[in-house]
Order: C-alpha cells, then sequence, then structure tokens
C-alpha cells in the first residue's frame, strides 16, 4: 500500500488511466472531463437528482458523491458500457417508444436505475418503482411517461422469458 | 496525491497515526458535497472502504447484540434479518436520501459527521448502543451518549478509527419518525426513536438539539404510569413531556416552534404505535 500518484480504473470492463488528478476529483468529474465518458450527468453535484447514476460494483450510486480515486479495484459501469456492442437497451427503446424523454438531461440516470431495479426484481410493484425511482429528478416528463416505460419493460421481459 | 485504501484495520490504523490530518472517508455522501463545492480541500484521505471486518453484521443472540461494520451501508439495514433485528434502525435507513445515497451511506460516517440530523444517531441513543474506536495502540468502547458531543462533534480522538457499533436487541416494540419538507430525499427537521424494552419506554430526538436528546425525564415519568395504562390523552400529555426536554433552535431547515410542535406529534404517535392503541 503506497501513495497513489495516479491510478487506474476499471470502466465498462476496460482498465483506463487516470493521472495527474486531484485527490477531490469525483468519479463523475473523472468520467466526464478525463475518460471522455460524458453520458453520466452533473447537475446538483450533492447526490440529489441522480442524474450522475453509475454501478460501482454493482450497487447504484451517484458518480458525483465517490471519490474517484478511491474507485480503484471496483467494476464501475456506465451508461455508455448496457449494451457491449454500444446498441440500445430493451430500457433505452422502452424510453423512446413510451416518450419517457423530453429534454433527456436525466434520462442516462434514470436508465441506470430502472436497469438497477429490474435487475434485482423482475415483477416491482408500483411503490417499489417509485423508491427505486425515488432517487432521480426529472423535471419535465411528471415521471408518468417513465413509469409507463418501467412497465412496458417489465411485461416484455415477461413474454420474452416466458 | 496522498491518499490511502488500506486494505485491513491495522494499515489504516498505522497510516492514521503517520497522518493525523488525514480525512477518514467511507461512503463520501456527506464529504465529497463539500468538496463539490469547494468548502472541503482534502490534503489526504484515508479511504476505508477496503477493510473487511467493516463491512460485516452479525446478531449474536447469546449476548443479545447486533453488531455492524463501520462501512455497512443503510442499503443493507433496510431489509432482512437486520431489519428484523433493529425495526427502528431499518425505518431509519429507509428515509435516508435515496437509493443511491443508501447504498453508499453507511453507519460509520453518519458517527464520523455526527450531524444531529443524522438519522441513525437517535436510533443508537435510544437503544444503548456502544461506539468501537481503534487507533494504532488501544481499542475502547463507548456509549453513545458519550460518543457524540455536540453538533458535528464527537469524542473520537484524532488516532482513531470508529470501526462500527454494538446495538442491543430490545424485548419490545421499536419505531423511528421523522419530518422533512417532502417524503423522499429529505433531510430531517424533527426525528423520534421510541423503543420499549422490559415493558419499559426509551425515547431519543434528533434535529432538536445540538446533540441527540435522550429524554430521561419524559421515559420516567411514562414508565412510572405503566404501558398498560397509556390512551390518547396520556400520549398527548407525554408529547408535552417530551416537547418540554427538546432544544430546538431556528435554522434553515425549519423553526424551533415548529420542530417544538412536531417533535410531540412525533413522540406521542410513535407511543401509541407502540402500545398498538
Amino acid at each position: 500500500m503506497s501513495e497513489l500518484e495516479h491510478y487506474s480504473l476499471t470502466v465498462n470492463g476496460v482498465e483506463r488511466q487516470v493521472s495527474d488528478a486531484w485527490i477531490g476529483e469525483s468519479l463523475l468529474y473523472v468520467l466526464r472531463e478525463r475518460l471522455g465518458l460524458p453520458g453520466s450527468k452533473g447537475a446538483c453535484e450533492q447526490g440529489e437528482c441522480g442524474s450522475c447514476t453509475v454501478f460501482v460494483d454493482n450497487a447504484a450510486v451517484c458518480s458525483c458523491l465517490v471519490m474517484a480515486a478511491t474507485a480503484v479495484g471496483t467494476q464501475i459501469a456506465t451508461v455508455e458500457g448496457l449494451n457491449d456492442d454500444g446498441s440500445l437497451t430493451d430500457v433505452q427503446e422502452a424510453f423512446i417508444t413510451e416518450g419517457a424523454v423530453q429534454c433527456g438531461f436525466c434520462t442516462p440516470g434514470l436508465v441506470m436505475a430502472v436497469h438497477h431495479l429490474l435487475d434485482h426484481n423482475d415483477s416491482p410493484n408500483e411503490q417499489e418503482i417509485k423508491e427505486a425511482l425515488s432517487g432521480n429528478i426529472c423535471r419535465c416528463t411528471g415521471y408518468g411517461r417513465i413509469f409507463a416505460a418501467v412497465d412496458t419493460v417489465i411485461s416484455v421481459r415477461k413474454g420474452v422469458s416466458s | 496525491m496522498p491518499i490511502f485504501i488500506p486494505s485491513s484495520l491495522t494499515e489504516a490504523t498505522q497510516l492514521l497515526s503517520k497522518n493525523p490530518d488525514a480525512h477518514l472517508l467511507t461512503g463520501g455522501t456527506d464529504m465529497m458535497v463539500e468538496v463539490n463545492f469547494n468548502h472541503r480541500h482534502p490534503d489526504t484521505v484515508i479511504a476505508l472502504r477496503n477493510i473487511p471486518e467493516f463491512q460485516r453484521w452479525n446478531i449474536d443472540t447469546a449476548s443479545g447484540l447486533v453488531h455492524i461494520g463501520s462501512s455497512v451501508p443503510y442499503a443493507t439495514m433496510e431489509h432482512g434479518d437486520l431489519a428484523k433485528a433493529l425495526p427502528a434502525l431499518a425505518e431509519a435507513a429507509r428515509t435516508v436520501g435515496s437509493p443511491q445515497i443508501r447504498a453508499a451511506g453507511s453507519i460509520g460516517g453518519n458517527l464520523g459527521t455526527c450531524s444531529p440530523a443524522g438519522d441513525s444517531l437517535p436510533v443508537l441513543a435510544a437503544l444503548d448502543a456502544v461506539v468501537h474506536l481503534q487507533s494504532e495502540s488501544s481499542r475502547r468502547s463507548v456509549s453513545f451518549a458519550e460518543f457524540m458531543v455536540g453538533p458535528k462533534r464527537n469524542s473520537r480522538l484524532p488516532n482513531e478509527i470508529i470501526t462500527g457499533v454494538s446495538i442491543p436487541i430490545t424485548n419490545g416494540w421499536q419505531g423511528y419518525a421523522k419530518v422533512g419538507v417532502r417524503n423522499a430525499m429529505v433531510i430531517s427537521v424533527a426525528s423520534v426513536c421510541l423503543a420499549i424494552h422490559d415493558n419499559k419506554v426509551r425515547v431519543a430526538l434528533g434535529s432538536l438539539g445540538p446533540t441527540i436528546i435522550r429524554c430521561t425525564e419524559s421515559e420516567n415519568w411514562i414508565n412510572s404510569i405503566g404501558l398498560a395504562n397509556i390512551d390518547h390523552s396520556l400520549a398527548k400529555e407525554f408529547a408535552d413531556h417530551v416537547r418540554a426536554e427538546s432544544r430546538p433552535i431556528d435554522d434553515h431547515r425549519s423553526t424551533a416552534e415548529y420542530r417544538r410542535h412536531a417533535v410531540g406529534v412525533l413522540a406521542a404517535r410513535l407511543l401509541l404505535r407502540g402500545v398498538q392503541k
């Protein structure tokens, strides 16, 4: 164990080098400004809005509140890496078909939150859905279209698997 | 860039002895807000996320204690066996921030920050929890009441690391209630934990004074009456006793007057829930 002068992060399965970074840089900042991954959005930078949601070791967290250098050795997943080939996931498709995207700023965070919910619970009830998305603020849609998109994914996944 | 990620407690305490000004970091959900807004510029950080025993918890029925390591996140306390053993802690955990915050924020961080609004703290006070601290050369355990000494001030020495808490299991009802400006993602304006053990009530208040307040006068008053006799009118009197023990202030989140009103409502509500009336 020694001091870190520079470090590497594993993002979407790829090891990425971060050098000459300030100790206090958030994971959000490092992802966007140093690693060229601007999918995660920065809005409140205090964990209120959820637009920066990423997975760290499969936990959905606000990347603005993760000190980037402490994420060494973890598996980080961002919205860019949801599908290996860069194609849209079923959640992203459902957001489009249900009109759950207006300005789009909250969308990457919400897509991550919905994936996290449905990957752990294939048939959440209304309250579970609302609680799971309670950390993601959308100022455009009024959430109705977003819940419709979640319902669509649930039924499509059930239809495919049955 | 001095950032350390020790993989054992021994290594962590040694690093802290050599770097007594280092910031100890668990989930980061408090500290990174200050860093992001340029209110804090850490020079040296010791991140405690990789210390295995900090991520463990267990329920020891023989000793009647639940032990929770410092880095155990709120998300773990919300469900399952931990929630069954400590329902009030589960309720408090569920009110913290958002799912994203609860996946990162930990009980050790809540104790380290020691805000009067910290949601786990009234629970630890009401349940007579003990906080464990370790330095390079020694280890000690202090009651929560001795641990928290003021707003964002605790009795942790500069060379000590909070390793976890031990929380006695109670044999009666326990619950947590909180008032904020909205339902989700809110810092408490007033909060109460009420627990019943051996048919005796214990009450602790959050956001109602410089520290978490244990309402010993209110407890003695209600316990002298006896749980079996509690009705709605006595619950109202209980509310007034609790209000008299609170020490609220006006600040950016609320007024002392509203807090004093709210804490009585919450305390009476929890008492009636506890005796199922």
